[in-house]
């Protein structure tokens, strides 16, 4: 339960935040869920990466998709070397993913520090 | 043991906060950028816009309502001209923001700012030509006249508008990309853009290499190179409609023979490194009622420029109480640079003469605080120019200033980094002040012939051989600029700077410009041809294009109830004329008997040909390299030997000879015992060619002329992907669809000037400079197959026309 409420937390958090504060602010929602939310570290991992897999892919595919995918094309043709629009928006989600995994699960890991030993 | 783990953990959070948000260990910040938020998501445009939008901008005193139609091309009414001109400013930074940012920091010799190291030449090249000075100079002219002021305040207030309310995420790809900012921009960068244009367009010359050809030629073979003028040019203003007598013709200095035809400086470590292409050119012409089936005069434009996206021009219709106007504009500038209004259309073609010439200068000593003038030292000044490089260095430079201009080249730089012990102080036209943009300010409200008269004498450089057609019937050419009034053979060479004698004896007589209004032939035209014939009393140099303006002439006489329709197919007509005088001559100088069976068939097959240089052709492919071998055949043996880079006769001027000249000693092959006649060289080099084509074949069994010359539209960092390349265009060179490699129509437009101005245009790429944009490259089609848009001037009761797509309405912040 407390997994996806940290899923659910994270994603409105970091969308919330990313109105305001440029991109690393997924980092900071991270290891704020984290902290708030303490779990297993891996858990905390697989949260933070699902809310952000979840929330970057949705966003980007829909403003994506919205466009035609023209600039995904043209992007994915200069990084992937590929016109490969679905490509492009896994590695962003996947980059976005590791940011917010690794920040939910640090933010967990300093939990414990105050946490007692169970 | 947890608070270790738990410091792992946060140092490998903020480690990948720096790897994935900064340049300091991977070359692009993949987090920043991909974020769906901020990063280049953002610039995916939706496909379907909301249909209304409301802006707020600073400044404005009125109401501001601008419609873009289907092609996104901005229509915008205004009760006020400042507030014209600021939603001018501000939709140009709103589309076309990263390439106002990077032409006028290549101008301002600042790209290494940005890109470093392998900028530095170019900029200190701009800035040793006085780039910044010469927009110092403009800047200072146009402020000084309150028109001009309120006209490009608005437009900076503008832009600067715009820049204020960006956020980060709206920022343009590219500069998302770099990693850079816009900077604020300044009534000085709209003058460096037209200083831009100006080295684009009058900034080219061969002095160097022409010098050197000299030294290494003698006399007499020298002069038979570089003929002054051609047989076979047609000129843009006949001597038959009479020049005006010269008001005072310069005076050639005494010991010219000793002095400057044998003259020899020491070039020997002097090249130039970057030039302006020397095929900047354009089409342009009008043809009265007497010849069109309308009975309204048509006029016609084509800028043949650098081919980039997002594009140089940007379509838009400016509307005022007072002023109704529609074209294309320069992101960077205010007003509509080529267009038309409700009683005239104007355009543009290159005028191209040599407006930049080298001093050789003596300074007293190595402090270069003084320099040898007449009988006298003469004080220099120096300006320092700095450049910050991105690695956060400074380079500093010590730019010397004569009075004939900027030392360009000494012994600390020489163009392509070697030393050359000579300074040349550069003396260029545009550096003298001016005020181009009341040209445009004027030309886009004029109302007849006398307005566009007036309009016109505004411009002195970059010349420009300005046309004009009215609604009353007017129709007009003037080969507009202020050009140095030169003696013969001024200005082709480096020259000595000790004393006046080489000076510029001062400039044409604005009355003296050649121009004609309303010929009897019923029209007139340019193509960058010689403006003159020999009998015009002053020296223009000898470096004009031929072929273009001859076929357009040509052309021109022999139609009678012309369309748009007709004029289209002229500017996009593929025949190339040079291939058209050439084959007759392959025809009658190539002995068959000397031909194998094959290498006849293939004669034949291109004696076949009708000259048309379409895509699809593969005869123009063979054409095209037989003429590359005849030309390399008669001439490289001549110029074997040069010790330095020459200037090299004109293909036109060969052509000339073969077709004109029966005994052509460069024929002779001076490497072999025996004397080469020109059909033996026209023989030799057809063979050659054939061999080139073959092995061309036999890589492109599938391909063709479009594939061959490879016409490309690239993006202004070169990025392949928001590029084009191998498009399937026609044209070429000599023909007046003159698209080439990465040159040609950047925009073309016939108007017809009927009551209700009927008028049609297209340009290589599309309004919005966003590559995540619909309308990025959308025109690209209809550019390549030679169709038109039809140019909408719309009226303020049209706005619920179905052409309109969206509604911008810009009010004042309260």
């Amino acid at each position: 339960m407390k997994f996806f409420g940290s899923i659910l937390a994270l994603m409105l958090l970091s969308l919330g935040l990313g109105i305001m504060l440029p991109w690393w602010s997924v980092a900071l929602a991270g290891f704020f869920v984290g902290f708030a939310l303490p779990q297993k570290p891996i858990l905390a991992f697989l949260a933070g990466f699902t809310a952000i897999f979840i929330c970057w892919l949705g966003l980007a595919g829909w403003m994506s998709a919205q466009n035609g995918h023209i600039l995904a094309k043209r992007m994915a043709a200069l990084f992937l070397q590929q016109e490969q629009p679905m490509l492009l928006l896994l590695a962003t989600a996947i980059i976005g993913a590791v940011m917010g995994g690794v920040a939910t699960w640090s933010g967990t890991l300093v939990r414990r520090i105050f946490l007692p030993k169970s | 043991m947890r608070i270790l783990y738990a410091l792992i953990s946060v140092l490998l959070t903020v480690f990948l906060a720096i790897l994935l948000g900064t340049r300091l260990i991977l070359p692009i910040p993949f987090g920043e950028l991909l974020s769906p938020q901020q990063g280049l998501w953002q610039n995916a445009e939706p496909l379907l816009d909301v249909k209304q939008e409301s802006l707020e901008i600073d400044g404005l005193r009125g109401k501001v309502d601008v419609y873009l139609d289907e092609r996104m091309v901005p229509h915008v009414f205004a009760h006020e001209e400042t507030d014209l001109y600021r939603v001018q400013g501000y939709l140009h930074a709103r589309y076309r923001l990263f390439q106002m940012e990077l032409i006028t920091r290549s101008a301002s010799g600042r790209l290494s700012e940005w890109f470093g190291e392998k900028a530095l030449d170019h900029d200190r090249s701009f800035r040793r030509l006085g780039m910044v000075y010469a927009a110092e100079r403009a800047l200072k002219e146009m402020e000084a006249d309150p028109v001009t002021k309120k006209v490009c305040d608005s437009y900076t207030a503008g832009v600067n508008a715009f820049l204020q309310q960006m956020p980060y995420s709206k920022l343009p790809v590219e500069f998302k990309l770099l990693g850079k900012q816009p900077e604020k921009w300044t009534n000085l960068k709209s003058a460096l853009f037209l200083k831009y244009m100006s080295y684009d367009l009058a900034g080219y010359e061969q002095d160097v290499e022409m010098t050197n050809a000299r030294n290494f030629l003698n006399r007499s073979v020298f002069q038979d190179l570089f003929p002054a003028y051609s047989k076979l040019t047609r000129s843009i203003v006949p001597s038959d409609t009479g020049y005006r007598e010269p008001f005072r013709l310069p005076v050639t200095p005494a010991k010219l023979d000793s002095l400057y035809f044998a003259y020899k400086p020491d070039t020997s470590q002097f090249v130039e490194s970057e030039k302006p292409n020397p095929e900047n050119g354009s089409n342009n012409w009008a043809v009265d009622s007497s010849r069109t089936a309308s009975g309204f005069p048509i006029l016609c434009n084509d800028p043949h420029l650098g081919l980039h996206l997002p594009s140089l021009w940007f379509e838009m219709q400016l509307t005022t109480p007072n002023l109704q106007v529609y074209g294309v504009s320069f992101p960077g500038t205010p007003g509509i640079i080529i267009g038309y209004n409700r009683n005239v259309a104007f355009g543009f073609t290159n005028a191209g003469r040599d407006v930049r010439d080298y001093y050789q200068i003596e300074f007293k000593d190595s402090k270069k605080e003084f320099y040898r003038y007449n009988v006298d030292w003469m004080n220099t000044s120096k300006r320092i120019e700095r450049f910050s490089m991105n690695d956060g260095s400074v380079f500093v430079d010590t730019v010397v200033y004569t009075h004939f201009g900027p030392v360009m080249y000494d012994e600390h730089y020489g163009g392509k980094r070697t030393q050359s012990k000579n300074s040349y102080a550069v003396r260029w036209k545009a550096h003298d002040p001016s005020n181009e943009f009341m040209l445009f300010y004027k030309l886009n409200r004029a109302r007849n012939y006398e307005d566009y008269v007036e309009a016109s004498s505004f411009l002195k450089t970059p010349g420009q051989n300005i046309v004009f057609a009215s609604v009353q019937g007017d129709i007009a050419l003037r080969a507009q600029g202020e050009f140095p009034a030169k003696w013969t053979g001024q200005g082709d060479f480096l020259m000595p700077g000790v004393d006046t004698a080489f000076e510029w004896q001062g400039m044409i007589p604005a009355e003296e410009v050649p121009h004609q209004h309303n010929p009897l032939r019923g029209y007139v035209s340019s193509a960058n041809q010689h403006p003159v014939d020999s009998a015009y009393p002053y020296y223009l140099g000898n470096h004009y294009p031929i072929m273009r303006g001859q076929y357009l002439n040509r052309r021109l006489d022999s139609m009678k109830r012309i369309t748009i329709s007709d004029m289209m197919k002229l500017q996009t007509d593929a025949y190339n004329p040079f291939a058209g005088l050439a084959l007759p001559l392959l025809d009658s100088m190539i002995d068959r008997t000397q031909l194998s069976n094959d290498e006849a068939g293939k004669l034949n097959w291109l004696l076949a040909w009708d000259a048309r240089q379409t895509a699809v052709s593969r005869e123009a492919v063979l054409f095209d390299l037989c003429w590359r071998n005849i030309y390399d055949t008669i001439f490289n043996d001549d110029f074997a030997n040069a010790p330095l880079p020459v200037a090299k006769p004109g293909q036109e001027y060969l052509l000339e000879k073969l077709l004109l000249d029966s005994n052509f000693r460069y024929a002779d092959q001076t490497n072999t015992p025996q004397l080469e006649t020109k059909q033996d060289a026209v023989l030799a080099g057809f063979k050659k060619g054939l061999i080139a084509f073959k092995n061309w074949e036999q890589k492109n069994p599938q391909n063709a002329w479009a594939h061959y010359q490879n016409t490309s539209v690239n993006h202004l960092l070169k990025l392949s992907p928001f590029s084009y390349e191998h498009l399937l265009a026609g044209g070429g060179k000599y023909c007046l669809n003159a698209t080439q490699a990465d040159h040609g129509p950047s925009w073309r437009m016939v108007v017809s000037l009927t009551p209700d101005m009927d008028a049609y245009g297209v340009y290589p790429g599309g309004q919005s400079g966003n590559p995540g944009s619909y309308f990025y490259d959308d025109g690209m089609d209809a550019w390549v197959a030679g169709r038109y848009h039809r140019l909408w001037m719309m009226q303020a009761s049209e706005s619920k026309d179905k052409r309109v797509r969206k509604q911008l309405t810009f009010t004042s912040i309260r």
